[in-house]
């Protein structure tokens, strides 16, 4: 409990003229890579002026895609939470034979390209896929479709829950668990009050970098969907195809949704990781 | 390993870090499933009870207490956490919290948060949580090990108040001796999972059962001897073996405190000193007896003037104890 609380002072290093140098590179990396790009984004949004900008955004392709998109992250990331908080409890709480082939398929998704996660899909639903024949037999349409477009973004955005809930509950161990099952309460109950309350924190953590990139993600949707308008065009796609189209102000003010969801996924953040640093995982510290 | 705690009994589990005792505390807990063998409370088979159904109040040794919830939350949590029917209303819970912070000596300090509070204090706090669903037996793990000295031994003479107007069944696990010896009616020595010795402190500090217990215990020095008949010879020293001593060659054990000197012609072990050294309220006797070092402890006022660095005297152990090599 103390090492979960108290943190190390910071060894800090004088070397004035070389820190100059670091933090000046940083900031202008940083301008250059971010702030940059994200001034053109609206820049280009706003070019023909807020009403063309307004537009843009009430189109009705612009609307689905949007809808599209919060549909999606509305299946993937409730499903995604409840399944990173499974495999980070039976990680961190648990000894069992397989635990070190868990824990590297949970990583899986961030070492393959996404056109391979949603390449799979492909594979196994497609028209000419493992379940192809059976889907058209039974007219249930996977790729192309929404079930696609889900399944593909819960697979690219499944690490994120349990990685940032496995460091937190190995370093808070299983000792409040066995206290409460002592004290007589049953499975659920220290579930729910005594493992969920210690990590609410890092799970709203989790929950937001994994709807940022749920939202965001562009690879493996775009190898699922389709592409067709109004109906499997999620956000970052529809982008794509305005881009495509030279509707350079109908693209960008889609991308500058996109941009303002990075933003406030930014500032969520950060509130939490100055506000709760303690109750996230011992890595997040600053 | 069979091992039976008495009713109201003190008992404790004392062993070197791997030798099992944590393991059998969680086993009576139920926290972990034995490979074999049986666990009984008051002739009732407790392997076939979930954990939660034994009620078995347990401080863990760090006292995993709930870090998100209050001193009081923490204490009631035993109690909340029952089926509705047998759950006692909010003013009842309230009472039994307050009365258990009064016994625990924490009055005040229940909208506290465990991180806001020493270590004392939450070992405290684990105790008054773990009596809260009035356990039918009382388990404690390591409990003063992560206190410092000073706190750990006024905690010791107050958790044994404590348990003895509880009257509830304690077992505790430690690997500090002098703890187990201060505080247990009983104490169980356990060894690489088996129990080598159970009994009173002084039985088991005056009669270890074998080598590893009489080491185990306290400062040990050692010699190899002869028992014949009812005479222990050491070196050139004879004495009267103690009762039950094997007959034959032995290893003599005694205490480096329990001896007594007597002049070089006198009767005893022929021992040479090299040093002398005041270590607080003993002396250090470092001397060299049948060619082995050993360290002797003398107390201060009754050190004889003769032991002085150089000269020759003789050392009587006043209780050895044998055992067959």
């Amino acid at each position: 409990m103390t090492a979960a609380t108290s943190s190390e002072p910071m060894v800090r290093v004088r070397l004035p003229g070389v820190a100059l140098v670091m933090v000046a590179v940083s900031v202008l990396v940083m301008a250059g890579l971010i702030l940059l790009p994200l001034y053109v984004v609206f820049h280009e949004a706003l070019l023909k002026g807020l009403p063309q900008y307004l537009e843009a955004l009430k189109e009705p392709d612009a609307i689905s895609a949007i809808r599209l998109t919060l549909l999606v992250a509305a299946i993937a990331v409730p499903l995604n939470a409840v399944f990173g908080v499974a495999a980070a409890w039976a990680i961190s709480k648990f000894e069992f034979r397989g635990k070190s082939v868990l824990l590297t398929l949970i990583d899986l998704p961030f070492s393959i390209s996404p056109v391979v996660s949603g390449l799979v899909w492909v594979l196994l639903f497609g028209a000419q896929g493992l379940f192809g024949q059976w889907l058209l037999d039974h007219d249930l349409k996977v790729i192309f479709a929404v079930p696609g477009l889900v399944l593909a973004t819960i697979l690219v955005t499944f690490p994120f829950v349990a990685r940032e809930l496995i460091p937190l509950m190995q370093q808070q161990g299983a000792d409040e668990e066995a206290a409460a099952l002592t004290l007589g309460a049953s499975g659920f109950t220290t579930f729910r009050r005594v493992t969920l309350p210690n990590i609410r924190w890092a799970l709203l953590y989790g929950v937001l970098l994994c709807n940022a990139r749920a939202m965001g993600e562009f690879g493996a949707v775009s190898v699922v969907s389709g592409h067709i308008r109004g109906l499997t065009n999620t956000l970052p796609l529809h982008v794509e195809v305005l881009y495509n189209d030279y509707d350079s102000v109908g693209a960008f003010a889609a991308a500058s949704l996109l941009a303002g969801l990075g933003i406030v996924t930014l500032v969520l953040k950060t509130v939490l990781e100055w506000r709760h640093s303690g109750e996230l995982s011992a890595g997040r510290k600053h | 390993m069979s091992l039976q705690a008495r009713d109201k009994e003190f008992l404790a589990l004392l062993g070197p870090s791997g030798s099992g005792k944590t393991t059998l505390l969680r086993v009576l807990a139920g926290l972990e499933e034995p490979d074999s063998g049986e666990v009984r409370f008051d002739g009732e088979d407790f392997l076939a009870l979930p954990v939660r159904k034994r009620k078995v109040g347990m401080v863990f040794q760090h006292y995993a207490l709930f870090r998100h919830m209050t001193v009081a939350q923490n204490i009631a949590f035993g109690l909340t956490v029952r089926p509705a029917r047998e759950r006692p209303g909010k003013a009842e819970i309230k009472r039994r919290v307050t009365e258990l912070l009064d016994l625990v000596q924490l009055q005040g300090l229940e909208k506290r948060f465990p991180s806001q509070l020493s270590g004392g204090q939450r070992q405290r706090v684990a105790l008054a949580r773990a009596l809260a669903i009035e356990p039918r037996m009382l388990l404690l793990d390591e409990p003063f090990g992560a206190l410092d000295a000073q706190v750990r031994r006024e905690l010791r003479r107050w958790l044994r108040e404590l348990h003895d107007r509880a009257g509830v069944t304690t077992v505790f696990v430690t690997h500090d001796q002098e703890e187990a010896l201060d505080l247990a009616d009983r104490v169980a020595i356990l060894k690489d999972g088996e129990l080598v010795q159970l009994g009173a402190p002084n039985a088991v500090y005056e009669h270890p059962a074998t080598p590893f217990v009489f080491d185990f215990l306290g400062q040990a020095c050692q010699l190899p001897g002869i028992v014949q008949g009812r005479t222990l010879t050491v070196a050139d020293w004879g004495t009267a073996a103690p009762e039950g001593a094997p007959q034959g060659a032995v290893q003599v054990f005694f205490r480096p405190d329990e001896i007594a000197f007597a002049p070089a012609d006198g009767a005893g072990l022929a021992a040479e000193v090299l040093a002398v050294a005041q270590r607080g309220p003993d002396v250090r006797i470092d001397c060299r007896i049948e060619g082995v070092l050993m360290e002797l402890i003398g107390h201060g006022p009754t050190l004889p003037a003769g032991v002085a660095p150089g000269l020759s005297v003789r050392v009587k152990p006043l209780r050895p104890q044998v055992y067959a090599t």
